[in-house]
């Protein structure tokens, strides 16, 4: 695996008016590795995304797509897009906007390879303003991928799919990293990226929190998921100490604790009638509420 | 992989888009952008209907036997159809393509420059076009106006020619307001402008200062260049066409500027 770098942020600020969106942020896309990008909203992920794709220019630091400036056209040739919302043509059909954005591309993917890996097969003769949420975004996506990019931009890709839906386009996300295409996405489903990122991101406030692999940074958080049914209070077992969190949900305890040893112990000499115990490593979802609540305690505490 | 990755590690060696790709990259634009519009009729209606109705029902439906009013009103309602496809179809569709995120997307993708502009200038071209087509059959058909071939093709040619400063005004309009709100604006400048301009009723029954103003219009002199291509108006053209030019330029200069400075 060369470490060749496809886009990057250099210390990149971004202020609309008196609200910093993005503070100095250093950022790189390696060639073929998926990085998924997470931060609650405001966090300044669609304007990292605007920077690297030349919409919005830095007020400091620099962006790059491929060395170039990203405005450069021959930058913006190696990439595919899919961005949040984008109300395409309705009266279009998809296969006319497949051909339409195939033709700005120097080498596009084969028109029916696109469609067979997008699922779009069934929508080609349909207009686009009568598919339903889930099918324009598999269009969309369709669109993003048949320039053959060496770099791909999925921001929010599988907002308003079903299941399967989605699981059809990480089928078709992770074929195309095989092939070496590097993807920067942006999501609100944590385990979307925890399904498909090798590095993660986290911005919170314009900066960057924390980066590495999901493994890494689920290790930042030691915080572990125990659940029993149990007739114990909820109340009196938040008093604990080493316990963060404690919650009855449907008849059942869930608490969270760093230290599970001690707190499974006592939990059964407090309840030997105690059952259906269930100790679980945290997931992304809870290293990343760790980590984006950390960040706004110590704002306020500045 | 690697040859894949040397490629990225020298900037200078992207793949190279040959001209003809480019070519057919605007063209592409060109055809979507027409089929997207020859298919809305929430489009293809108001813009085509309008001069083709008021003038069946002003100037062809009335009899008036020995005058040539069906002649006069054929020119006046062409200046009159023809700023309709620039001025909607330029600014309405830019303005909701800027809220609606389409002209961000087309921004990103590797779109050759200028083609999402040219793309729409074709469209209202064609329209243009249409109209004046439809406005001719009804004139010659059935308003008792005739036209010999030079006529006729100065005719036509007013359609695409006059279009273009309304193409510019609408976009300078579409990067002014964003969304729903462009087509009350629009209805605000097309109405408005055409009866000053003397397109309703001619400039010589309004009032001396509006006849005074009328020049500060380029539906003026898009009237103009059509009276004297139906044969009812000598005079140089050249000032007209000078002006309808400089009328495009100016307000293509201003919608471009705010279009680079907003977006």
């Amino acid at each position: 695996m060369t470490d060749t770098i496809v886009a990057r942020l250099a210390a990149a600020a971004k202020r609309y008016g008196p609200l910093t969106a993005l503070d100095g942020v250093d950022l790189a896309v390696r060639r073929g590795e998926l990085l998924a990008l997470l931060g609650p909203n405001g966090a300044g992920k669609s304007t990292s995304i605007g920077l690297l794709l030349g919409l919005v220019r830095p007020d400091a630091g620099r962006a790059e797509l491929f060395g170039f400036d990203p405005q450069r056209i021959e930058a913006r040739r190696r990439i595919g897009v899919m961005l949040q919302s984008a109300n395409l043509p309705p009266t279009l059909r998809v296969g006319e906007l497949l051909r339409l954005t195939m033709s700005y591309y120097p080498d596009p993917r084969g028109y029916d390879e696109t469609v067979a890996l997008a699922g779009i097969a069934d929508l080609l003769k349909r207009p686009y303003g009568k598919l339903s949420g889930g099918q324009q975004r598999r269009v969309q996506f369709a669109l993003a991928m048949c320039g053959r990019p060496e770099l791909l931009f999925l921001d929010e890709p599988t907002v308003g799919m079903d299941i399967e839906a989605r699981q059809k386009l990480w089928a078709a996300i992770r074929a195309l990293v095989a092939e070496g295409c590097a993807v920067v996405l942006t999501t609100h489903y944590l385990e979307e990226a925890e399904a498909l990122a090798q590095r993660v991101v986290v911005l919170g406030q314009g900066r960057v929190l924390s980066e590495g692999s999901v493994d890494e940074l689920r290790r930042r958080v030691a915080l572990t998921r125990i659940r029993c049914a149990s007739d114990l209070d909820a109340e009196a077992i938040a008093a604990w100490p080493a316990v963060v969190s404690a919650t009855r949900e449907n008849g059942h305890l869930r608490i969270a604790t760093a230290r599970a040893e001690t707190v499974v112990r006592r939990l059964l000499d407090a309840d030997p009638a105690l059952s259906e115990l269930e100790v679980q490593r945290a997931g992304l979802a809870e290293a990343f509420t760790e980590l984006t609540r950390e960040t706004a305690a110590e704002q306020e505490a500045a | 992989m690697d040859t894949v990755a040397v490629v990225a590690a020298s900037p200078a060696a992207t793949p190279a888009m040959p001209p003809r790709r480019v070519l057919g990259a605007y063209l592409a634009e060109a055809r979507s952008e027409c089929l997207r519009y020859l298919r809305a009729p929430g489009f293809m209606l108001p813009v085509t209907l309008f001069s083709t109705v008021f003038y069946l029902m002003f100037g062809v439906l009335p009899n008036h036997p020995g005058s040539d009013a069906a002649r006069y009103m054929l020119a006046s309602y062409t200046a009159f159809g023809v700023m309709g496809p620039g001025l909607f179809g330029f600014g309405v569709s830019l303005a909701i393509e800027r809220d609606g995120g389409l002209l961000t997307l087309k921004r990103a993708l590797p779109m050759p420059p200028g083609a999402y502009l040219i793309g729409k200038m074709v469209m209202a071209m064609v329209t243009a076009t249409v109209v004046v087509i439809l406005l001719l059959a009804l004139g010659l058909g059935f308003g008792g106006v005739s036209l010999d071939p030079p006529h006729m093709l100065a005719m036509l040619a007013i359609g695409p020619f006059g279009v273009l400063p309304f193409c510019a005004l609408g976009m300078f309009v579409g990067t002014l307001i964003k969304g729903q709100g462009a087509p009350v604006l629009l209805q605000l400048v097309y109405l408005p402008m055409a009866f000053l301009s003397g397109l309703w009723l001619p400039l010589s029954m309004l009032p001396k200062f509006l006849q005074q103003i009328a020049p500060a219009w380029p539906s003026y002199h898009l009237d103009q260049l059509a009276l004297s291509a139906v044969g009812m108006r000598s005079g140089p053209l050249l000032p007209h066409v000078l002006a309808l030019l400089a009328f495009a330029v100016v307000f293509l200069l201003l919608a471009a500027r705010r279009l680079r400075r907003y977006g």
